[in-house]
């Protein structure tokens, strides 16, 4: 085996580096037992000497003494037959017996198998180990490499790489290694101790956590929006009642009053059949009620109020209205309640009731839909006094006459103040709401306003009922006619005096409507305009194009003999001398001429050479500056050319730059265009990452200043490569970082399980010793 | 009819506070911002001289020692505390912020050899020519306590150098073999021997904590590897090299600060050829310390001068002299990547801004942006021949210069030479040595 091949097998079998260090050991072992051996081996010798000087026990059958298995070469010797070895002995074959014949076989086999090969020397084996030991930590170095490559190409990197958060020791912590030395502090701590003030965490009071226990987060809030809720409401209330308080119309209040009475009624109705004790309660207030009034007569006629009433009376309508008011009260409260006499009423007193009750109708009515019903007597009365009302219109004629007015519209009176109710409501809601609101049903409107004056009201009322009739129909006859142009709606109808508040939303209308149709008329026009443009254009650029093409055409017809002229002039300047050579040369040649002339049919490189200086003759020519404004100080648009004038006017012409360097050169072009001034500052060499001068030019062209770019793309191109944190310690990265494990072997444990160092500086202190 | 009226959101001009700038709206048509690249480009060269103008990196010197300034150490944990010991066997730990020295150890007898810290900044070690390596505490010690080292371990020899661990309680020195101890014990865990010159520095990998890098005097660089107990590779360099330096951002790349002026930069997996030569130095470089982002390295040289290289750059784009400066023997890069310290012969220590033309200090935000504005600007018109040639520009002192310039000719001339005899010799037989290859001359297995 020669020592590549051991080195192989020792690559593959990097893992088992104790075994090779076994034998090692197996060694030092031996020559530490061969030191000791061969003392022993001496004192034997010795002690068997002396044993022989007395002539007895001469002969002693050698024996192996020690009970080891392994048996040191060294120790093998001659020296127990006491016979010398003799090369002849080993030589002799061994005499045939039967009971030699396995040993003989298996000496042949063992002859047929080579021998083993010497063990590597150290220098090589050590080397062997590095090249292991390197290929392995160059695996676990490898690791690294796209992370490295990353780094190295990353637009931006931040260090330090690990976010290291700030670590807060807690105060019990802090305060566990401290404690109170000098007389203050105790002093304060004893203060703590007494007022049951923690000092460890969490740093609670006893109350304050009771108070913690006592109510959860979710039902703290809970309570404190209930109780937000009240408050709103309560606010919302109050100013409810206060905007109601304000309110100073009389009727309103007469009509709330009503109601309130009403609803009293029907409550005390249902009172009483669900709770009779509770009804019975309440009468006996009406009656108290009465009694008061009976006692202060507050509402005769003796009141200092009702005096001046009473004068007034004659001239003016409502104080009587007033008067008459608060009579029919003082009578309402005036009115005896009939329960005690309900039995009375039965037994016959029934009539005289009816007699101080007035009408006979109402009465029957009552007592056949009521029957007996005493809780209905107040309602009756109620309506026995408007009947009464009704009955004698001669005292009492306008007023009836106004209310016959107002009950025109509507049947029954308590809808209608239902209605005035809503009306008031509506006002109030008006009064907040824009003028322009459409939403306003312009009938409410226009009632709200004139609820002042009730005739006015009821007159506008019917008239409003006409026009809405009227509306409508003419809208069915709008909307069914269709074709009818809407801008007729614009003008004002002849035949209804339209009230002003009805006119109002109309009228936005119309104006709306009109906007629209503007809209309409002008996106047609639009759509009519571009036509016309376009036409116009097109009619305009058919002429322009038209002489424009036969310019073009013969421009080019220019360029053509023009092209013709020059390409003439200088082939024959330079054919001149080829021509008269010509002559002179072999028809052979002139052939050879025809042919590459023929070959090169296509490409005239003469021309084009020709054509390429001439262009670039032109572009460095300084350009005519044409300062004409076209439409300035006369007609401008479309199609219209500034005057020939004008145009002389304004143009600068250009100064004749110097002659070209290559004016006379017929086969040269000079490029006139290098600045020596700017080429000092100039790049000559590409330099070294760019690999065409086209990514140089790219990267210098794109400005990266705030002057060319939004503020977020300045932030972007600016954004340096490194970041630092000043007073931040960078630490090395860390597998961690990366996201690589590291290993979980610590080093340390690794070297002190890893016995071999251990073993090479014994076998030194061995040297040592056995050089000693 | 329709009106069309102006209206303006108030949110678009008015400013909330009185202190935020006005609103200027603005129209970023290219055509209303005409010649961009010449606008840029006096920008870049305004920049470029405002760089140069405020380029004053130097801090402040602390002067203390009583001899030359043998090695630095930085603390692991607190970027004001440096230590550093000098060739009359004194430690010193001193304060930057202050700029005052707190402390002061006679700790050997000649020279201090090495120092380092502790991963955890609770304690450093030293070794000096007394044959021991020390313990110390990095707290001075109490009131009316005697200053004395936690341990001390002598040695059968002269320890040279010596590093910590990034994260164990074991540390490595160097001498005439690599020795691993265990914190506690007195002997080594682990000693590492391949051939017998004396090693000179000797350095942990702080990324790959297992590996270790030294340099030895008969010109070799020596790779171990701690946890199979053995030495992993050697190259051999044309001269000596004197101490290494691992990159703390990316594991298996050093550099080498070697006596023939140069420095190397080597992949460990690749030794026979290092990927980057940085030379500009006139003299032999001593010391080495990368900056802790991984992008740059400074250098401390004999030719009294330190210079920063980028790792992938091989000229230096800095160099920092004083007149007083003398040969530089150690360097470091502080934790913050924002300073550099350097010890030098004439028993100083100096502070250096790593970027020479940074404003020290908290930057506005207009500030900032106007830095990296200008920061992009440099680099974008790097290339151009004036802006180049002011940011290159840099005053040395005569010895330097004219060292500069000798070494050109002389290099000139061997580089003609070279170049003569493949010209008169036979095609092919003369080979072609890239300047990479040039200084290794073996990497042994």
């Amino acid at each position: 085996m020669s020592a590549n091949q051991v080195v192989e097998s020792l690559l593959a079998l990097s893992q088992q580096e104790e075994l090779v260090d076994l034998p090692k050991d197996y060694l030092l072992s031996e020559s530490e037992d061969e030191g000791d051996g061969d003392g022993e081996r001496k004192h034997q010798k010795l002690l068997e000497a002396i044993s022989s000087l007395d002539g007895k026990n001469r002969r002693k059958s050698a024996e192996r003494s020690e009970a080891s298995l392994k048996v040191s070469e060294f120790n093998v010797s001659s020296e127990g037959s006491g016979e010398k070895l003799v090369l002849a002995d080993l030589l002799e074959p061994v005499k045939t017996s039967s009971s030699l014949a396995t040993v003989k076989k298996q000496l042949n086999r063992v002859k047929s198998k080579k021998t083993v090969e010497l063990p590597l020397n150290k220098e090589e084996i050590e080397r062997i180990h590095r090249e292991v030991a390197f290929n392995k930590t160059s695996q676990v170095l490898s690791k690294w490499d796209p992370i490295v490559l990353k780094n190295r190409q990353a637009e931006q990197l931040v260090f330090p790489l690990e976010k290291e958060e700030p670590v807060i020791a807690p105060i019990e912590h802090v305060l566990s290694s401290w404690k109170a030395r000098t007389p203050l502090e105790q002093e304060i701590f004893n203060l703590l101790h007494k007022n049951k003030q923690p000092v460890t965490d969490p740093l609670l009071t006893p109350v304050e956590k009771a108070s913690l226990h006592a109510m959860s987060l979710e039902e703290a809030k809970m309570r404190r929006a209930e109780l937000q809720r009240a408050r709103a409401l309560q606010s919302y209330y109050e100013a409810k009642a206060r905007r109601e308080k304000k309110i100073k119309s009389k009727k309103y209040h007469k009509l709330v009053k009503k109601g309130k009475a009403k609803k009293a009624l029907k409550e005390f109705e249902q009172l009483r059949k669900a709770n009779p004790a509770a009804a019975l309660e309440e009468l006996e207030k009406i009656e108290k009620a009465r009694m008061m009034e009976r006692m202060s007569l507050k509402h005769q006629n003796s009141g200092k109020w009702a005096k001046s009433k009473a004068i007034m009376a004659k001239y003016d309508l409502e104080a009587r209205q007033a008067m008459q008011e608060q009579l029919a009260k003082n009578k309402e409260l005036t009115q005896k309640l009939q329960v005690a006499s309900e039995s009375e009423e039965e037994e016959g007193g029934a009539e005289e009731v009816e007699e101080l009750l007035v009408p006979d109708a109402v009465n029957e009515v009552q007592m056949n839909v009521n029957g007996p019903n005493p809780w209905m007597l107040r309602s009756c009365t109620s309506d026995t006094k408007e009947a009464a009302a009704e009955e004698d219109p001669e005292q009492l004629p306008e007023p009836v006459a106004h209310e016959v007015s107002e009950s025109e519209g509507e049947e029954r009176p308590e809808a209608e103040d239902d209605t005035l109710l809503r009306e008031f409501e509506e006002r109030r809601s008006l009064r907040k709401r824009s003028e322009l609101n459409q939403d306003a049903e312009p009938a409410g409107s226009q009632e709200t306003k004139d609820s002042s004056s009730q005739e006015v009201l009821s007159e506008l009322r019917a008239l409003s009922q006409k026009l809405k009739e009227n509306h409508q129909s003419r809208k069915q006859k709008a909307s069914s006619e269709g074709t009818v142009p809407q801008v007729q709606r614009e003008e004002p109808a002849p035949e209804e005096e339209e009230s002003l508040l009805l006119e109002r939303p109309e009228r936005v209308q119309t104006s709306l409507e009109e906007l629209e149709e503007l809209g309409k008329e002008d996106c047609f026009q639009n759509k009519g305009l571009p036509r016309h443009v376009l036409e116009g254009q097109q009619s305009e650029k058919t002429p322009n194009n038209w002489p424009d093409a036969p310019k073009e055409k013969k421009k080019e017809q220019m360029i053509d003999l023009q092209n013709l002229l020059t390409t003439q002039s200088p082939s024959m300047r330079s054919l001149a001398v080829p021509t008269t050579i010509e002559e002179l040369e072999d028809e052979e040649e002139r052939d050879q001429r025809q042919m590459i002339k023929e070959a090169f049919a296509g490409d005239d490189v003469i021309r084009d050479f020709l054509k390429e200086k001439r262009e670039a003759a032109e572009a460095s020519k300084p350009k005519d500056v044409d300062l004409t404004l076209p439409g300035w100080g006369e007609w401008g648009g479309v199609g219209l050319k500034p005057s020939a004038k004008k145009r002389r006017r304004f143009l600068i012409k250009a100064p004749e730059g110097p002659p070209r360097k290559d004016k006379n050169l017929p086969n040269v072009i000079i490029n006139e265009k290098r600045n020596i001034h700017a080429a000092a500052h100039q790049v000559r060499v590409l330099p070294y990452p760019f690999t065409h001068h086209r990514q140089f030019e790219r990267t210098i062209q794109t400005p990266i200043g705030f002057t060319w770019n939004t503020q977020r793309a300045f932030q972007k191109l600016t954004t340096p490569k490194v970041i630092t944190k000043p007073g931040h310690i960078i630490k090395p990265i860390k597998a961690e970082d990366v996201g690589y494990r590291s290993s979980s072997r610590s080093d340390i444990s690794v070297i002190q399980r890893n016995p071999k160092r251990v073993t090479t500086r014994h076998k030194k202190q061995l040297k040592k010793n056995s050089a000693d | 009819m329709k009106v069309k009226m102006l209206s303006r959101n108030p949110d678009n001009y008015v400013r909330e506070t009185k202190f935020d700038l006005q609103r200027v709206p603005r129209n970023y048509d290219p055509a209303l911002h005409p010649f961009e690249v010449p606008r840029e480009y006096v920008r870049a060269l305004n920049a470029t001289k405002l760089e140069r103008v405020f380029a004053k990196p130097f801090l402040a010197s602390l002067d203390g020692h009583r001899d030359g300034v043998n090695c630095l150490a930085k603390h692991p944990k607190n970027l004001a505390t440096v230590l550093s010991g000098a060739c009359d066997g004194e430690v010193r730990i001193w304060n930057l912020t202050q700029r005052k020295c707190i402390r002061t150890i006679q700790a050997h007898e000649g020279f201090v050899r090495g120092i380092c810290t502790r991963f955890c900044g609770t304690s450093f070690f030293t070794v000096g020519d007394d044959k021991t390596v020390k313990q110390w505490k990095m707290d001075g010690p109490g009131y009316g306590e005697e200053e004395e080292p936690l341990h001390t371990i002598l040695g059968k020899t002269v320890y040279t150098g010596i590093d910590h661990h990034w994260k164990e309680a074991v540390f490595a020195t160097c001498g005439q073999q690599v020795d691993i101890w265990d914190e506690q014990r007195t002997n080594p865990i682990c000693s590492m021997t391949w051939g017998f010159d004396s090693i000179s520095s000797v350095k942990f990998n702080p990324i790959e904590t297992f590996l270790l890098g030294s340099c030895a005097s008969d010109r070799n660089i020596v790779l171990y590897d701690m946890r199979q107990a053995t030495p992993l590779k050697k190259v051999i360099l044309d001269m000596r090299t004197n101490t290494i330096c691992w990159n703390p951002m990316e594991a298996f790349i050093f550099t080498a600060a070697n006596e023939d002026y140069n420095l190397y930069t080597f992949d460990m997996r690749a030794l026979d050829t290092p990927v980057m030569v940085h030379m500009d130095h006139v003299s032999a470089v001593l010391d080495v310390d990368y900056s802790p982002t991984g992008k740059e390295f400074v250098s401390a040289s004999f030719d009294k001068s330190i210079r920063i290289f980028p790792i992938d750059k091989s000229r230096s784009r800095e160099v920092y002299h004083t007149k007083r400066m003398q040969h530089v023997i150690c360097v470091k890069w502080t934790s913050d990547s924002k300073y550099i310290m350097c010890g030098s012969d004439e028993m100083n220590i100096r502070l250096w801004k790593a970027n020479a033309s940074e404003k020290l200090g908290v930057l506005t935000s207009r500030e900032k942006a106007a830095k990296d504005y200008n920061q992009k600007l440099k680099e974008k018109f790097q290339h151009h021949p004036h802006i180049k040639r002011i940011a290159r520009h840099r005053h040395l002192p005569k010895s330097i210069y004219s060292q500069i310039q000798e070494q050109r000719i002389m290099k000139e001339a061997r580089r003609r030479k070279e170049m003569n005899r493949i010209k008169h010799s036979k095609p092919g037989s003369v080979p072609v040595v890239s300047e990479k290859k040039k200084h290794v001359v073996a990497v042994v297995k």
